[in-house]
């Protein structure tokens, strides 16, 4: 499979990036030649086989859905590029 | 005195413990050896004073006869771990200045052993790639290079450089498709990635969650034994931990490995493959099998698709993982017009090259179309690797194979950084073994033609980390790498 430049915009934005007019040739280029790499999995006969999702299957550990700490409002925005009034601010998103 | 940082932990510690010197003695050899040795990048962020406040508090329990298993042992840890109050970045923009108001489980752990913690190591940026040229700090260079600068290899470049220059005791790496064992391999030093669910993976700053595993990188194999019983466990904070009893793996050291079966993969003779790697695999295998293991051909026919499955997997769930550096909660923050754009401007400043690529690709095979042609069908083709796996152990007890396709290369070098693609081919021997889930340790093994260390693999039954010990220090003692650099 290959992708065109419109693609590659769209998966630049769903990814949350921006890729620089002047780059996005490139950008086309290298993605092309990674999918056609990873497209020799097509020969691979999958039929019988379940997808793997976690090697771990099956031996999930379940625990009680219990309050276990909280009031460290403090710390969760210790690290926050901007805050007020104890939350996280954004731009305005609501015009 | 001798050099204190010459000694394993197994000495150090027991140089301690007969008040031959103290742990401040020692985790001030180590400091003035970070400081003489800075010119190698390997520390981002040195932590000296915290380590000497530590070793102080250990020396009063060594006194009082109470110290734990790592009291007064001086560790780096790699920048992926989250230290309380300490920087942690995994060497990207995106996180500079980010302080942790919580510390992960395993250094958790390795704190409440005794051990104390020199500073945060470099890697590549949030683990991805395999020479520590991804780093927002810079690459490490390998204290191996003789002119030309090589790279340490990666991502846990900094762990394994740091071990190898004793500029730490040991350190804690990660592996998520060969990021212990490779950079292992380079700097010529001892790391295992244990059995996926092992370690804890709480605090560890997320690439791959079902890859993502803790290890010790270390200067021999008792020293990785020591500190993988001392990382390792069940953790309530991290569901896809095991819980199943961690055996104390020193007592497997030394153990006699008659009739152990150790399987060869045929697929891994790959034609082309480097000489210098090859006599070196068969060199370890006659050591096997002089100590009288059984040696037998084996069949992994899935391998050869491991890395194209890697290359879909590890990027999807990194993509997923990584959509968590907004701007807004922690990290870099770039304004923007409104909330989209602050995220965009956010993220395209924050992460470097590698990771925006792995994230666009995670993106494009999750995506609406693609998802049953990309991620679906790695997802199977994963199950036949590791199905290939089982059906190899009913046939041997371990499996030996080399680390990496060939030495450290040097810093820049032109071939690797043509395409991605030749970089990622650095994974080749390892990331079957990630996709499995299963236990690997690399050990230094010998020599390259141009005198660079090259590293072996061996690969254990999920959980048996035991027997990879056990033939590991076999074959330690006959190699005797101490005395081949």
């Amino acid at each position: 499979m290959a992708v065109d430049t419109q693609t590659v915009r769209r998966i630049a934005f769903l990814s949350r990036l921006k890729i620089e007019d002047d780059k996005i040739a490139a950008a086309e280029e290298e993605f092309n030649k990674i999918l056609q790499w990873v497209d020799q999995l097509a020969e691979v006969d999958t039929d019988q086989a379940e997808p793997l999702v976690s090697v771990n299957e099956g031996r999930l550990e379940l625990r009680h859905d219990e309050v276990t700490d909280g009031n460290i409002a403090d710390e969760i925005l210790a690290n926050a590029p901007m805050k007020e009034y104890g939350y996280f601010a954004v731009p305005k998103v609501v015009e | 005195m001798t050099d204190l940082t010459k000694l394993t932990i197994a000495e150090a510690r027991s140089g301690l413990r007969k008040k031959e010197f103290t742990a401040v003695e020692l985790t001030k050899a180590y400091i003035a050896r970070m400081e003489k040795k800075r010119g190698l990048n390997a520390y981002v962020c040195e932590t000296p004073e915290q380590a000497l406040d530590m070793a102080a508090e250990s020396q009063k329990k060594i006194d009082a006869g109470t110290g734990g298993d790592l009291e007064g042992i001086s560790l780096g840890i790699k920048d992926l771990f989250c230290t309380k109050g300490i920087q942690t970045t995994a060497c990207s923009n995106i996180l500079k200045g980010f302080v942790p108001p919580y510390e992960s489980t395993v250094t958790f752990k390795l704190l409440a052993a005794g051990a104390n913690f020199l500073g945060k190591l470099n890697m590549d940026e949030f683990a991805m790639g395999g020479s520590n040229e991804t780093s927002a700090f810079g690459p490490v260079i390998n204290p191996w290079s003789k002119g030309v600068p090589l790279v340490a290899g990666g991502s846990s470049g900094g762990s394994a450089a740091a071990v190898a220059a004793r500029m730490c005791a040991a350190a804690t790496g990660t592996d998520t498709g060969g990021s212990i064992r490779q950079p292992s391999a380079f700097c010529g030093v001892t790391g295992i990635k244990p059995t996926y669910g092992r370690c804890s993976r709480y605090g560890i700053v997320a690439f791959a969650s079902s890859l993502d595993q803790a290890g010790p990188i270390a200067k021999d194999v008792r020293d990785c034994a020591i500190l993988l019983k001392n990382m390792a466990g069940y953790d309530a904070k991290d569901a896809t931990s095991a819980k199943i009893n961690v055996p104390d793996f020193e007592q497997f050291l030394g153990q006699d490995i008659r009739g152990l079966k150790v399987g060869l993969p045929k697929e891994f003779r790959v034609e082309g493959l480097n000489a210098d790697v090859a006599a070196c695999w068969d060199r370890t295998t006659d050591m096997l099998r002089s100590r009288g293991a059984e040696v037998v051909e084996i069949s992994l026919p899935h391998s050869k698709y491991a890395l194209a499955t890697y290359y879909i997997i590890a990027p999807a769930e990194a993509s997923s993982n990584l959509a968590r550096y907004d701007g807004l909660r922690y990290g870099c923050r770039v304004d923007g017009k409104h909330l989209d754009d602050m995220y965009i401007n956010s993220r395209s400043a924050g992460f470097g090259t590698e990771v925006k690529r792995r994230i666009m690709i995670g993106t494009y095979v999750l995506s609406a179309g693609y998802y049953d042609a990309y991620y679906l069908k790695a997802q199977k083709v994963r199950r036949l690797i590791r199905d290939d796996f089982a059906r190899a152990f009913e046939k041997c007890d371990l499996i030996l194979t080399p680390t990496a396709p060939g030495a450290a290369f040097p810093i820049g070098d032109k071939s690797m950084n043509s395409n991605p693609i030749q970089m990622w081919l650095n994974d080749i021997f390892t990331v079957s073994i990630s996709l499995a889930g299963l236990p690997a340790l690399s050990l230094p093994a010998g020599l390259s033609a141009e005198g660079l260390p090259l590293g072996m693999q061996l690969v254990g039954k999920a959980f048996d980390e035991a027997t990879v010990f056990k033939a590991a220090s076999a074959l330690e003692q006959d190699i005797d790498f101490g005395s081949v650099k």
